[in-house]
């Protein structure tokens, strides 16, 4: 079972619910695939040993200037404009803004226009400290902008033996779309605020234009307002769990510590929203 | 004219209330709020459309069924896994996959498929009761978010320009990637916000590394620093190695929930205690005037 852990806003509590998840699961085997690649940080909880580090590529087009005739049909058929040719002289690659589609080598009359791997980022793959739980990860280059590739490859190394947990990253674009994908269960996180019900519909949109079924968990419960429960009261969606706003969680989560470990009565907690999911998945 | 950016890395550190309490702070300027899948300045500062506009940024491929021989060509030719075959319904794309690249169009033998624009979300021009802004929404589960990040910088400049305002106040999207990396272009001044926990650390080291990539001075704002005044701590200790100058800090107030629960920005919340957080933003305020004017 793959379930995805989201939502609109960020820094409402998406490692958290994910992290806590994961450790409370006794017995089944977890895989936990963090594809916030921008900023991930569950690594920072878990202290894993990091097994394997390994590029991550996309393809940009390498011109063959023995072959190119300047004729100038790959340039306009590129949506991105990712190249520009200059008759005669060159043609430029802005590798930051290809997609990696391939068109350009297929329009390419001379065969002149072959593709080499560009890294984006790396994937670590390893263990927690306690040898529980597989963590793979993606770090994201600095100034790299899309991060889509890179999520698919970290989702590529997705094990379906495995109990598998995916961290999304925030937001309802392309990045989302890709992390939550193809999974059997989406868990949107939200806070009891304006921000938070604002994001949390957009997620919710995203989610049903996807036809993956989620429900919701409210961290930093008791702050805010009571919308958020009304909301999910009028359109049916299932509260899975709140999670207090407690000074002490919020004391662990800045010390980089998953609450479940120092607050065992949790565990039961999550691993019964676990079990409901479960059920409701089948 | 001047142009400030807020942004986190980490997300929920506390942009957009600070950019909401900036705008009514600021004198003479037009607001922007780049966050443009996720936007909720709009909550604090209550807009009034005045112009709205389409954004087509990306093609989409469209398939004439009647066209379909179902040979499968489609699906061998694209690198985005968009097109698959079912069997109750044959070949078809998967819009929220599709990234309008038009190798499938090129390859399709029948010439059943063709790239089609698509309105993928929506540029506003408001005015607020703090002066001009502009806005945005991205469909859900859209693409090309800095291509509109763009548009809505383009909207602010221009209405700067005939409004004669000399700043724009830009609330970013969380992360590092293409919405960010647009909203940094050409800015005087990238504010990061961040929190004393270790994941708001590790995120700032990364975020001040993009800002500096492409280089922006940045400045850092510390949120809640009171949460655990060992991390903020050693978030100073990183911030002085680096000579990133610490723009504020700001204690954690339940007055910026009880503001935002009421839509106002929490510098112009009345409420009958006295709030240090509002106080405190207003003196980095002043404080970030002055950097930026350097």
């Amino acid at each position: 079972m793959i379930i995805s852990v989201a939502s609109g806003k960020g820094g409402t509590g998406k490692t958290t619910v994910a992290l806590n998840l994961a450790l409370s699961l006794s017995n089944v085997q977890v895989q936990l695939l963090d594809c916030d690649v921008e900023e991930p940080n569950s690594h920072i909880f878990l202290n894993p040993v990091i097994e394997e580090t390994k590029p991550a590529q996309t393809l940009v087009p390498k011109v063959n200037y023995e072959l190119c005739d300047y004729c100038g049909k790959c340039a306009p058929a590129c949506e991105y404009n990712a190249l520009v040719v200059l008759p005669e002289k060159e043609v430029m690659v802005f590798p930051e803004l290809c997609h990696g589609c391939g068109l350009c080598s297929l329009v390419c009359p001379q065969e002149a226009i072959s593709e080499e791997p560009r890294e984006i980022g790396v994937i670590k793959k390893g263990r927690s400290g306690d040898g529980k739980i597989d963590l793979v990860y993606g770090l994201l280059n600095i100034g790299e902008v899309k991060a889509t590739p890179l999520i698919d490859q970290v989702k590529a190394e997705l094990n379906p033996a495995k109990t598998v947990i995916i961290d999304v990253p925030p937001g309802t674009a392309c990045p989302v779309i890709a992390a939550v994908q193809s999974t059997d269960y989406c868990i949107l996180v939200t806070e009891p605020t304006p921000f938070g019900l604002y994001d949390l519909k957009l997620a919710v949109e995203v989610l049903r234009v996807l036809k993956i079924p989620f429900g919701i968990v409210v961290n930093k419960a008791g702050i805010g307002d009571r919308k958020v429960y009304e909301y999910c009261a009028k359109e049916g969606i299932p509260i899975l769990l709140e999670i207090p706003h407690d000074k002490r969680i919020a004391r662990y989560y800045s010390e980089g510590v998953p609450f479940v470990r120092e607050m065992p009565e949790w565990e039961e907690r999550f691993a019964g929203m676990m079990k409901s999911i479960k059920e409701y998945v089948g | 004219m001047r142009q400030l950016t807020v942004i986190s890395g980490k997300g929920g550190t506390g942009k957009t209330t600070l950019v909401g309490s900036f705008a009514v702070l600021a004198e003479n300027k037009v607001i922007a709020d780049c966050d443009v899948d996720a936007p909720d300045l709009h909550l604090l500062l209550h807009p009034e459309i005045l112009t709205k506009q389409e954004f087509k940024g990306v093609k989409i491929a469209v398939m004439d069924k009647t066209l379909c021989t179902e040979c499968g060509t489609c699906e061998e030719t694209c690198r985005f896994n968009a097109i698959a075959s079912t069997e109750e319904s044959g070949y078809a794309v998967n819009q929220a996959r599709c990234e309008g690249c038009g190798a499938c169009v090129f390859m399709c033998p029948q010439e059943a498929l063709t790239l089609q624009e698509r309105v993928s979300g929506y540029a506003f021009i408001s005015k607020t009761k703090y002066g001009a802004m502009a806005h945005a929404q991205l469909n859900v589960a859209e693409e090309a978010s800095g291509k509109l990040v763009t548009l809505v910088r383009e909207n602010a400049r221009q209405t700067a320009e005939k409004e004669g305002c000399e700043l724009i106040l830009i609330d970013g999207a969380p992360g590092i990637g293409c919405p960010v990396i647009a909203s940094l272009g050409g800015v005087d001044l990238a504010l990061i916000v961040t929190e004393p926990t270790q994941s708001g650390l590790h995120d700032l080291k990364r975020i001040l590394s993009v800002v500096e990539h492409f280089s922006v001075k940045p400045s850092v704002c510390i949120n809640k620093y009171d949460i655990n005044e060992e991390v903020t701590g050693e978030i100073e200790a990183f911030c002085r190695e680096k000579g990133t100058e610490i723009a504020g800090k700001i204690l954690y107030d339940d007055t910026i929930t009880k503001a935002m629960v009421a839509g106002v920005p929490v510098v112009a919340f009345e409420s009958e205690l006295k709030s240090t957080a509002a106080e405190e933003i207003t003196l980095m305020w002043h404080r970030i005037e002055r950097i930026i004017q350097q």
